[in-house]
């Protein structure tokens, strides 16, 4: 037996701080004979918040598995913390933190057991567990629920007891596999928040997600993925503006006339989208879109005028809704 | 709050030390699996010390009496509690590693996803199989244990080489159950694929493997489930240091070189099946 002889370890050690943190290129992952994943490139700097922002199927778990190192990628390189995930998988998965898109707690253990247990597997010590798991607690507000039973918790506590776990470690990079999915307004905002204090203290996130507006309060950066492939990289804001105009308008004529309403409102605005409820005006000035609209004698049923946002840069990028 | 605060401008040392997880990885899934002990320590305790009081009560007043008034002195030299209880207390950690290599391998896969999360971390598949064997083995020496404790008081085996009893059940459960878990690995939908090897394995094995009676009581034509059967080698193993049953020195070691045997081959198919799940 070793027991004690840390100076005897030749494993390779993860480098303090190389750039980037996350290097994928032309990463694929085949199932049976399909691409997952097909061909995805993509680079996050230490302290980024980087998204993958994409419809459910599109690659985003994956790709999160492959980064993860917990699921050997079928082509392309893939870099994490500066070493192979082929070769130093557990390496790796030491200094990451992983919130999966079911929360895997131990349902036959207490809500703190929960997190001492999962500390000791980064080989931290029993009495520093304990001490992190207290200020965990806190930090994922279920301080006064240590000792409840997890199945007790509502879906939004046992998503901030998972993120929790994730960070007992203190890890270099937590990823976040659809956080919010599944939870109601309220536990959703409360996550951000705590999500949105974690990406303030520089902890580099990457996460997926099929709703925009968690891409644009906590995505630096992100990366639109259909079907496998990145359609569009850039900021929240540099992507709207790229792919969709300043303002939309949306106009609900009732499902028998939409297309109707739409022949008549070409020309109207920049561009004009179809979709089986409703008719949306892309134009700079959405009042004034409107207004035209109205002169043109249409009388929809409701009108709204909103800021574009990452759903319409996704239905301009593939002609379909983010949420179907 | 100040975990997360720490980190703000300071590069702090990490808290992790991967040489300890790597070292200790398996021991660390063992303790997880002890923490959840509490939540069922009663029945435990009740099986544990019910079942060898009711198989002395049956075995060593009631039948024993019946198989006395036949005529005969007991079997193999010894009163029939002293045979039976040795081969009940091997079926004893057979039935512990059943329940823990199916239903225990399962719920970490599926029903809990436990290995899941282990698996995000640094722990390895190796770990997360060797933990879960390491664990069982824990728990049979608990109930076993109590079992072989409550049949020394009693007398039905003896002091001290009975002792070695509780040793040869524990190799008896692996042998039997780290196949059988090798098995639930490769379960994704619980059809009652474990009811299923509880009638048509678990049972017939028991009641075949020289538990009750001995195996050459058998027509020649059934004798091959004790030869195949584990808990057959385990059970006669311990009759040996339970009451000093005597058999030649080269079965001796066959029984040792089966057990071992079943333990190995079971161990690398169902290391190289938790890989190979948990790669997805």
């Amino acid at each position: 037996m070793r027991i004690g002889s840390r100076t005897s370890g030749v494993s390779p050690r993860v480098e303090p701080v190389p750039s980037p943190v996350i290097e994928a290129a032309d990463l694929v992952k085949t199932y049976q004979s399909t691409n997952a994943v097909d061909g995805i490139s993509f680079e996050v700097a230490p302290g980024e918040s980087f998204g993958l922002l994409g419809p459910n199927g599109a690659g985003k778990s994956t790709t999160m598995r492959m980064v993860g190192a917990v699921s050997t990628r079928t082509s392309g390189r893939l870099s994490i913390l500066g070493l192979d995930p082929n070769e130093h998988g557990p390496e790796i998965r030491s200094q990451l933190g992983v919130v999966p898109q079911t929360d895997n707690l131990d349902t036959e253990l207490r809500v703190r057991e929960n997190l001492l247990v999962y500390g000791r597997y980064f080989g931290i010590p029993r009495a520093v567990v304990a001490k992190r798991a207290d200020e965990l607690l806190e930090f994922a507000q279920l301080s006064d629920r240590a000792k409840a039973k997890v199945d007790d918790l509502s879906g939004g506590m046992k998503r901030r007891l998972t993120i929790a776990r994730a960070l007992v470690n203190d890890p270099r990079i937590l990823l976040l596999d659809e956080p919010t999915t599944g939870l109601d307004p309220q536990a959703r905002h409360i996550l951000w928040d705590r999500l949105f204090r974690l990406k303030e203290q520089g902890t580099t996130l990457l996460l997926t997600t099929h709703y925009m507006d968690e891409a644009e309060q906590l995505c630096d950066r992100l990366v639109v993925v259909d079907k496998g492939a990145i359609m569009a990289e850039g900021s929240p804001a540099s992507l709207i503006k790229e792919y969709s105009t300043r303002e939309v308008v949306e106009l609900r004529f009732g499902s028998e006339r939409n297309q109707e309403a739409a022949t008549t409102l070409q020309g109207v605005g920049e561009r004009i989208e179809v979709l089986p409820d409703r008719v949306l005006i892309y134009a700079h000035d959405g009042e004034a879109a409107l207004n035209e609209a109205i002169h043109r004698k249409l009388e929809p049923i409701t009108s709204l005028v909103r800021r574009s946002s990452l759903e319409d840069v996704f239905l301009r990028l593939t002609g379909r809704s983010l949420i179907e | 709050m100040s975990v997360v605060a720490s980190r703000v401008g300071v590069s702090t040392a990490s808290v992790v030390d991967f040489d300890r997880s790597r070292r200790w990885g398996a021991w660390y899934v063992a303790e997880h699996e002890l923490r959840r002990i509490p939540g069922y320590k009663w029945s435990m305790l009740a099986t544990a010390i019910g079942s060898p009081l009711l198989y002395l009560l049956a075995f060593g007043v009631g039948l024993a009496t019946l198989i006395k008034t036949g005529g005969t002195a007991g079997i193999d030299g010894v009163s029939y509690a002293q045979f039976v209880i040795p081969a009940f207390l091997c079926a004893g950690a057979v039935g512990t590693a059943t329940e823990e290599f199916t239903f225990g391998v399962l719920l970490g896969f599926k029903w809990n996803e436990t290995y899941l999360g282990m698996n995000a971390g640094p722990i390895t598949p190796r770990q997360i199989a060797g933990g879960h064997i390491l664990f069982t083995v824990i728990r049979m020496t608990i109930t076993s244990g109590i079992f072989l404790a409550i049949a020394m008081a009693f007398g039905a085996i003896r002091f001290p080489q009975g002792l070695l009893v509780l040793p040869i059940a524990v190799l008896g459960g692996l042998a039997f159950g780290i196949p059988i878990a090798a098995y639930s690995t490769t379960i994704r939908e619980d059809r009652g694929q474990f009811a299923v090897i509880g009638r048509t394995i678990v049972l017939p094995m028991t009641l075949f493997s020289g538990t009750v009676f001995p195996i050459t009581q058998l027509p020649i034509w059934l004798q091959w489930i004790g030869w195949i059967s584990p808990l057959w080698h385990s059970t006669q193993l311990s009759r040996v240091a339970a009451y000093g049953h005597v058999e030649p020195g080269w079965l001796t070691l066959v029984h040792v070189v089966v057990l071992l045997a079943l333990i190995v081959v079971g161990a690398l198919i169902q290391v190289r099946l938790t890989v190979k799940r948990l790669n997805r």
